[in-house]
């Protein structure tokens, strides 16, 4: 995925349209404050979920953190390397580190979150 | 080092037991375990030199200088642990205390327990206490079974939440949705206390509780605590005073004359019981009137000049199964006499001396996380560190090859690249000038040689450790 | 005071440094009408005086009796090398191993523990130990409800009323339905107890299949010496075995410290409550052993952490490692047969009153007596036996009921001696 075409959430999720899918993940920002990935917990397939329900969760050796769903919809598919492969979350947050796949997601629910320059202005903003 | 699996020897034994003078009996097949355990096979030698050499592999308070901030790591009196020994306390059968027929068996345990709960009440400024909680995080939940028990009782069914602020212990909110709430995080300010507007608008009517730490995990006195007592008993809430610090005020404050309505002690902190590398501890509560109906029982009461056991009338029950980890407060109550009021009152007034004599000679060197005198630790950010790429991970590991315990670092969470230091009182002069110089010269290599920091620790059984492969190819048990 | 290490001439040295006239002024932050005039904590003793004021304390109580009490807490032989070790100030005076370079000792005996808990037990993961075998009772119920998802919890007859009690007073506040009974429909785990609390062997392995058929977790709560000679928790197809691991080198101690032993299988591990050690590396190829999956533990996970359990019984779980260690392979397996076939001895002795249990038992067994068990058992204090527990006191049975438990330690004369003491109390 190209972070620039993607929508994001204060939660370090970003979300981007796959044919009939939205997919999700965590940010590079989000991978690079946990560190080394060391496990991911994904959801059930078929589960619905609310917008920024709590979805996933994502573990590093010191930290632990929720993925939320950056917008209602029912879980259509989960990234199964992660279970073996962690890692992948730090090596390639917007491609094979992707977490979930949502189906039944309305379009307007994803344009209404941050694009990628609102995002950044965000970042910058948690820089201080 | 090998593991104790790894010496093991089919055929050896270490303890030889009496030949069985009754006939064997047998189980029925069905349930007997198909093979014997594959525990190891070691002669007595073996598992003692074994252990002798792990033992080696460790810091102690007996051999090293030990400034865990949040941890209250001090010397644990030798007497304290002899007559923990006493077979008439170590051999007691808990099972005495269920029938009273057994009474006379057991009252000097029972006036042990009374004697040590009247001391901790006295000390905490509260009506009574309990030793049943097992540890820290055990009272910590004890007190807050107790809130929701009072709440209940009172008909107050919107009191849903505590209020806790986000400087404290992880314990605190973990425990507190345990009793059935909903934890709510109030800020911190600038100068390391409580926000206090923020406390204020938060404590709304569905407040059934504040958890405070006091000194808080900044080493803070909150200055405001007696007003935050006065808003929360406005609105019927309670306050919570968690006990982690209580060895910055032992005799100089009250938790009760403070405006606290329930509290917990650390035993295995405050009252130097050993913390045996991670327990047992011990983790008392005390309650002043609201809570005393609810308090956790059975509970040892003095009738004329016996001993006996009662249970409140609205008791929320058993936290333990019988007296908690009464061989800790065996030792609790004997440090509380070895010491009694006037040595608890040089206690906490040398643990805030300590403190603020090693806050004194680093703050040159480390910048203090907030400005003011600290009470019993001392926190510093090693954030002007980090900025020359020596973070607070490897202050704290070249500490270790000086010879001296890594204070607390990367907590409180409000504390960028946070070094938390409690020296406790009973380190001597000589033992903190040391700390301190180690500190200031590692503070030194920082321009100098931060290669050298990095690389710390080299003088231990082993060097840094890859945490990451730990949990990422989990292997917890040889099986 | 000679217990803190500072003269006079110290402290006016580091107030000096610190640039304060008195101590008192470091104290200013707490509000002065807070402050604490007087207090009524007595004055300090001697060394001497406190020895001699707990020994006075000590010796009123009564531990002198041939004792055949039990109810989950047992008198086993406890070898020498066990307190001498444990009494390694390297051990006891170390705080939880937050460091791990200077901690492998306690890491690797950890490690070690969690092994010999997995091989008593036959599951794949233990934990670094809970508080004790009421709590552990506890917190596999709430891990029950992380993996299902449920919120009944099923306590099957068998189970400890202490630790019953215990879970009512634990869970009530959260949103649980605590049921006794044996049915897992809905339910998050049946809690069962093997030995029951009555003494009774059974063979658990169809519970354990009815639960997992109706999505349920089966919890097994076992007494770890009987494991020398009982099938396992694993055998039967338990999901979390937990046990009071007392027995296994611990002074009986009035209650504690004791040990909350919790274990489980490999799908559940990050559900488990409690600290775990593990096997890593450092950069030169080392072996070492680290805390780890921490990310379940309230430092980090606060509010939503599996547990609030932060200090625990690592001292504790040291000297059942080490207990196990010198008893061995062998020895835990001549323990149990020893304690077993003297339960079963005296019990065939026992011809003028009724066992109860119903099932084959280990150590422990029911009898019902001519008369009150109160009566007997206050009786029997006078003549030199702790005679067992009434089973009336503990809100099971009848009045005439007696729990008695017999350990490794008590000898055959012994045990002709109490016969002939209970009947004649018991029946004159």
């Amino acid at each position: 995925m190209e972070p620039k075409r993607l929508r994001y959430t204060k939660d370090h999720e970003w979300v981007g349209r796959d044919g009939d899918t939205y997919v999700v993940g965590i940010t590079d920002y989000a991978q690079e404050q946990l560190g080394d990935v060391t496990y991911v917990e994904l959801p059930e397939v078929g589960r619905r979920v609310a917008a920024e329900e709590e979805t996933a969760v994502v573990e590093s050796v010191k930290a632990a953190s929720d993925v939320f769903a950056p917008v209602a919809g029912t879980v259509a598919s989960v990234n199964e390397a992660l279970e073996t492969q962690p890692e992948l979350v730090n090596q390639d947050p917007y491609g094979e580190g992707w977490f979930f796949k949502l189906r039944d997601v309305k379009a307007a629910d994803v344009e209404g979150l941050m694009d990628a320059t609102d995002y950044n202005a965000f970042l910058a903003t948690l820089e201080e | 080092m090998q593991l104790i699996f790894e010496k093991s020897v089919p055929g050896r034994r270490a303890v030889r037991f009496d030949a069985l003078d009754v006939p064997e009996a047998g189980l029925p097949e069905t349930l007997r375990r198909r093979e014997a355990a594959a525990l190891p096979e070691a002669a007595e030698i073996d598992v003692v030199r074994h252990f002798t050499h792990l033992s080696k592999r460790n810091f102690g308070i007996d051999s090293h200088f030990y400034p865990l901030g949040s941890c209250t790591m001090k010397y644990n009196p030798k007497v304290a642990e002899v007559v923990a020994a006493l077979p008439g306390f170590a051999q007691l059968h808990p099972r005495l205390a269920n029938a009273p027929e057994y009474e006379d068996a057991v009252q000097g345990a029972y006036a042990l327990i009374y004697g040590l709960e009247a001391l901790l009440a006295e000390i905490g400024g509260m009506r009574a206490a309990s030793i049943q909680p097992i540890a820290g995080a055990h009272g910590e939940l004890t007190g807050a079974l107790l809130m929701a028990a009072y709440h209940r009782d009172r008909g107050n069914a919107h009191k849903d939440t505590v209020l806790v602020p986000d400087s404290a212990h992880g314990t605190n909110p973990a425990s507190a949705v345990i009793a059935g709430f909903h934890v709510v995080e109030v800020p911190s300010c600038a100068k390391g206390f409580v926000d206090f507007e923020a406390m204020k608008a938060a404590l709304g009517d569905h407040v059934a509780g504040v958890m405070l730490t006091c000194p808080n995990t900044h080493g803070m006195f909150e200055p405001e605590v007696r007003e935050i007592a006065r808003i929360a008993h406005e609105k019927d809430a309670l306050l919570y005073y968690d006990g982690a610090n209580l060895n910055a005020i032992v005799g100089q404050c009250r938790p009760g004359d403070l405006g606290f309505d329930v509290m917990h002690f650390n035993l295995h902190k405050t009252f130097a019981t050993p913390h045996g590398g991670g327990g047992p501890g011990s983790g008392p509560v005390g309650v002043g009137e609201r809570l005393l109906p609810y308090l956790p029982g059975p509970r040892v009461v003095k009738r004329e000049d016996r001993y006996t056991l009662d249970t409140p009338e609205k008791s929320i029950g058993r936290v333990a199964a019988f007296f908690g980890n009464f061989l800790i407060a065996v030792r609790a109550y004997a440090y509380l006499r070895y010491y009694g009021g006037d040595g608890l009152r040089g206690m906490s007034r040398d643990a805030v001396l300590n403190a603020n004599y090693v806050q004194a000679r680093l703050e040159k060197a480390y910048q203090p996380a907030f400005d003011g005198r600290c009470m019993h630790e001392c926190v510093f950010t090693g954030a002007r560190q980090a900025e020359k790429g020596v973070r607070a991970m490897d202050i704290a590991k070249a500490l270790l090859d000086r010879g001296f315990h890594a204070p607390t670092v990367y907590f409180p969470l409000t504390v960028k690249e946070c070094l938390m230091i409690e020296p406790t009182e009973t380190e001597s002069k000589e033992t903190l000038d040391a700390f301190c110089d180690a500190m200031l010269e590692i503070a030194s290599l920082v321009d100098r040689d931060p290669d050298a920091l990095h690389a710390a620790p080299v003088t231990t059984p082993v060097g840094r450790l890859d945490e990451v492969k730990a949990a990422k190819d989990l292997d917890c048990a040889c099986r | 005071m000679s217990w803190v290490p500072h003269t006079d001439a110290d402290r006016a040295a580091m107030l000096a440094v610190i640039g304060v006239d008195s101590t008192d002024a470091l104290f200013e932050a707490i509000p002065p009408e807070a402050r604490l005039q007087s207090w009524n904590v007595p004055p300090g003793l001697s060394e001497m005086r406190v020895r001699a004021l707990l020994g006075e304390l000590a010796a009123r109580n009564d531990t002198g009796r041939v004792s055949f009490l039990g109810g989950g807490y047992y008198d086993h032989y406890i070898p020498a090398a066990v307190d001498a070790l444990q009494g390694r100030s390297e051990f006891y005076t170390a705080y939880t191993p937050y460091q791990p370079e200077c901690s492998q000792g306690t890491l690797q005996a950890i490690y070690e523990y969690q092994s010999v808990i997995c091989r008593l037990t036959d599951m794949d993961f233990a934990n670094a130990s809970l508080y004790d075998g009421g709590t552990a009772v506890f917190e596999a119920a709430t891990m029950a409800a992380r993996v299902t998802g449920r919120r009944r919890v099923v306590c099957h007859p068998s189970l400890s009323p202490t630790w019953r009690a215990m879970l009512d007073t634990h869970t009530a506040h959260l949103d649980f339905e605590v049921i006794d009974g044996d049915d897992p429909a809905g339910a998050a785990c049946v809690i069962a107890q093997n030995p029951s609390f009555l003494g009774d062997v059974v063979d658990f392995e169809p519970l354990a299949a009815r639960c997992r058929e109706a999505g349920a977790l089966f919890v097994l709560s076992v007494y770890p010496v009987s494991l020398g000679l009982i099938k396992t928790p694993g055998e039967m197809g338990a999901d979390i075995a937990v046990a009071e691991g007392q027995s296994l080198g611990l002074p009986l101690g009035f209650g504690g410290p004791y040990l909350g032993i919790l274990a489980t299988r490999k799908a559940h591990v990050r559900k488990m409550p409690g600290r775990i050690a593990g096997v890593t590396g450092d950069a030169q190829g080392r072996r070492g052993f680290v805390l780890t999956l921490q990310a379940r533990e309230q430092h980090i996970r606060r509010a939503k952490a599996t547990s609030n359990i932060c200090t625990n019984q690592a001292l504790c779980a040291l000297r059942a490692l080490i207990h196990l260690c010198l008893l061995g392979k062998e020895g835990l397996r001549e323990v149990a047969v020893a304690c077993h076939s003297k339960a079963e001895y005296l019990k065939s002795k026992l011809a003028f009153a009724r066992v109860l249990n119903e099932h084959p038992t280990f150590n422990e067994f029911v009898v019902r007596l001519p008369r009150d068990a109160r009566e007997v058992v206050a009786r029997l204090r006078g003549v030199g036996y702790h005679a067992g527990l009434p089973l009336a006191c503990v809100g099971r049975g009848e009045a005439n009921d007696l729990l008695i438990a017999v350990t490794e330690k008590r000898t055959r004369a012994e045990l002709d001696a109490f016969v002939a003491a209970l009947e004649e109390v018991a029946c004159s």
